[in-house]
């Protein structure tokens, strides 16, 4: 018997290898904790580039994997609300809870589009804290790094100098990027775009680009037959000059639209995915803009 | 000005270097060493005076644009927690959700208890026409930083009355660390896989025969529920239960001393992106005190008092293209239970092996549109003495072939129709189910 409690006591005991254990809801985080971080985070990524993060199930591996997180970083904003709260419930630990400093909600750290003035589900699967698709605007990146290094440097002050030089080599490299993509964009303004899903308003926010419909008629119902008619009726006079989607959104609904309008289908990559994709934060943008830009060249 | 200074001090030296004699010019270099100390001294603290009002000027400008920067954030908290509307008196409401059920069936005759098996709990298909299901009213919320509680009410029609039972109530910390978490109230039984979704999440309008056989549909007990998940890669849980009342299985007559305890073991994990699986053993063993209650006429009555012990195995593998759900997925779940029962049944010795199985697949083919077959079947050993009672031995199984196919729109309502092949009693039934599931208010969870 006592050896048993010695073992269950040993099993329990923490497995500690020094480095943080962070447990991240969308990619776009991860990427960003591994330039804050580096070698000091072992990061657990919930969802690929390939999964919708409104659509996801509290599978096993999450809630192993939150049950030995000291950060979790999620977008927040409600857009992981069919699964995170089961997880955090499951996980049984502490420190990753809501309003404890292994708690991190990247959406609070930034002005939110799109707020509804009222909510009702026949609007659809709307978001009452605003659009929750923040991560397509660098600035919004840039803010976000200076609190997640803050909290990093909280969470683990022994390694406090690697986080805040990590940060300012982050911050700088950033900026110039932002500064020549901001550059890039200049010709990108007013470019009329479908979008399946709103996904890309930061984006469009940030680069003055126009979107003008959505496939989906009401956000998170299934674009249908009958809106995607009257689509055709509103966008014919003046085609858009592309449809853009998400990776893990529908295809079918996006083809039939620009097979009739013919214009071009624009897959962006909308989060980092190192396997087939942007393997950074920077290459999200670089590959962002060179795809629009690309819709653009037809344009003229 | 002071480079001219010092040219004039230098010329100066050399000009009376030239009219002064020997013995003056140890003087005069001692004055011009004076001075030219004097000069350097001034000229120090000049530069010092310089720089230091040069690093003033540099600090303020970095104060100044740290307090742009702060201003910007305040704003912007403001601005967010304006949207919030932190003002609002009920702002710390839990999450409230309702969920609608209701059903119109053909499912004549029907049956209300499964041969060999005493009945408990909810059984059979229940009756044809339009009729209500259960309608759920849920609210859970976190009460502090170390607890979260969550209440569940069913309204039910029984016999034309309303009835309003706490279908859950219970109370779960979030505060113990290690992995650890302590349930308490009534709560679904971590035992078997299917046992801790609600109704309304399942995948078929009825539960599998052997969920109704030997839990009355589903494990609802009161008491105490410990959970441990181990530090590793691998999810890997560990539940023990201590339970009290009278929820079948068990259904001891007092509430005052323990009668059901129940452990369970669960692993699971990814394989990839596209499959994620579980696998589950638990063990519910119960005390049971006149478990049945038909009385027919003379004693001894048709009650069972013994010890009930029942194992289960589960599994559930799910498929989603890339791990993307959105358009195409597939759920094979299947589990199987043994119970042994040991005690007095109608005034004699019983000792029951009954064993049931189920095994169903869901396709998700298109956006919102899903189609699954289930098989499920019960069969009970129960020896020959009990002839002409409930748990006459009936010789073969109970089993059923399901059927269904169902629509949502959104993930909050769904249509369901399911073909159904009976044959838990001799003659085969066809039945059919027409079923709607809406759920409105808070946002529910999508359990694995």
């Amino acid at each position: 018997m006592n050896r048993l409690i010695a073992l269950l006591l040993l099993l329990m005991a923490p497995l500690n290898s020094g480095a943080l254990e962070v447990f991240v809801c969308e990619p776009e985080w991860a990427s960003l904790v591994k330039e804050l971080a580096g070698e000091n985070a072992n990061i657990t990524v919930a969802t690929t580039a390939l999964q919708d993060p409104h659509r996801l199930q509290a599978r096993p591996s999450l809630i192993a994997a939150t049950r030995r997180a000291d950060l979790l970083i999620c977008t927040g904003a409600n857009l992981e609300i069919g699964w995170l709260p089961l997880l955090l419930r499951r996980a049984g630990n502490p420190t990753i809870q809501p309003g404890r400093s292994g708690h991190f909600m990247a959406a609070n750290y930034v002005r939110k589009l799109e707020i509804p003035a009222s909510v009702d589900r026949s609007q659809g699967d709307v978001h009452p804290q605003g659009n929750p698709h923040i991560h397509l605007n660098p600035n919004n990146i840039a803010r976000i790094a200076k609190k997640l290094a803050q909290r990093l440097s909280q969470l683990d002050s022994v390694n406090q100098n690697n986080y805040s030089d990590r940060l300012q080599s982050f911050q700088s490299r950033w900026e110039t990027a932002t500064m020549s993509w901001e550059q890039r964009g200049e010709i990108l303004n007013g470019l009329r775009l479908v979008s399946h899903h709103r996904a890309f308003s930061y984006l469009a926010d940030w680069l003055d680009l126009d979107i003008v419909a959505t496939l989906e008629r009401k956000p998170g119902i299934p674009p249908s037959a009958s809106h995607l008619v009257s689509l055709i009726e509103l966008l014919s006079p003046n085609p858009p000059a592309a449809v853009v989607r998400a990776p893990y959104a529908n295809e079918k609904p996006s083809l039939w639209l620009t097979e009739r309008l013919d214009i071009r289908l624009l897959r962006l990559p909308y989060t980092v995915n190192e396997t087939d994709g942007p393997v950074d934060l920077f290459e999200l943008f670089d590959m962002t803009l060179a795809a629009l830009e690309e819709a653009n060249d037809e344009r003229r | 000005m002071y480079r001219i200074r010092l040219t004039l001090a230098i010329a100066l030296f050399f000009a009376s270097n030239a009219t002064l004699n020997a013995q003056d010019l140890s003087a005069e270099v001692a004055d011009l060493r004076q001075m030219l100390v004097e000069m350097k001294n001034d000229y120090e603290n000049r530069i010092e005076e310089l720089e230091s009002r040069l690093d003033r000027a540099e600090r303020s400008v970095v104060t100044a644009s740290r307090d742009a920067d702060d201003a910007v954030e305040i704003a912007e908290q403001a601005a967010t927690d304006a949207t919030a509307g932190a003002s609002a008196p009920n702002i710390y409401n839990p999450a409230i959700g309702v969920v609608l059920v209701g059903r119109y069936a053909n499912v004549d005759p029907g049956w209300e208890a499964v041969p060999g098996f005493i009945p408990g709990g909810e059984l059979g298909p229940g009756s044809s026409g339009f009729s209500l299901g259960e309608s759920e009213l849920n609210m859970n919320a976190n009460i502090d930083t170390h607890f979260f509680g969550n209440l569940t009410l069913a309204l039910e029609d029984e016999a034309g009355e309303t009835e309003v039972a706490a279908e859950e109530a219970w109370i779960q910390t979030t505060g113990l660390p290690n992995g650890l978490s302590l349930l308490a109230g009534r709560y679904f039984s971590g035992a078997g896989y299917l046992n801790k979704f609600h109704r309304h999440a399942d995948d078929f309008g009825d539960r599998p025969l052997p969920y109704q056989a030997f839990f009355g549909g589903q494990y609802i007990p009161d008491g105490l529920q410990l959970r441990w998940i181990a530090p590793t890669p691998l999810f890997l849980e560990f539940g023990a239960e201590q339970n009290w009342g009278n929820s079948f299985p068990s259904t001891g007559r007092s509430r005052t001393s323990p009668d059901a305890r129940t452990f369970f073991a669960k692993a699971g994990g990814d394989a990839g992106v596209s499959h994620s699986w579980q696998l589950g053993l638990s063990y519910v063993s119960a005390d049971v005190v006149d478990r049945g209650g038909v009385d027919i006429g003379g004693p001894p009555a048709e009650v069972f008092t013994g010890d009930s012990d029942l194992v289960g195995l589960d599994f559930v593998w799910k498929w989603a293209p890339g791990g993307n759900s959105t358009v195409q997925n597939f759920k094979l779940q299947g589990e199987y239970f043994n119970r042994t029962e040991d005690g007095i049944f109608a005034g004699l010795p019983y000792g029951g092996d009954q064993n049931g199985w189920y095994l169903q697949g869901i396709w998700q083919f298109r956006q919102g549109w899903r189609t699954g077959f289930r098989h499920d079947e019960v069969d009970a050993d129960n020896g020959s003495l009990f002839t002409d009672t409930i748990l006459e031995d009936p010789g073969r199984s109970s089993e059923r072939n399901s059927l269904m196919i169902e629509w949502s729109l959104s993930e909050y309502s769904l249509l369901r129709a399911q073909y159904i092949d009976d044959r838990v009693l001799d003659a085969s039934d066809n039945q059919f189910l027409l079923q709607y599931i809406m759920s409105l208010g808070a946002h529910g969870v999508h359990e694995f």
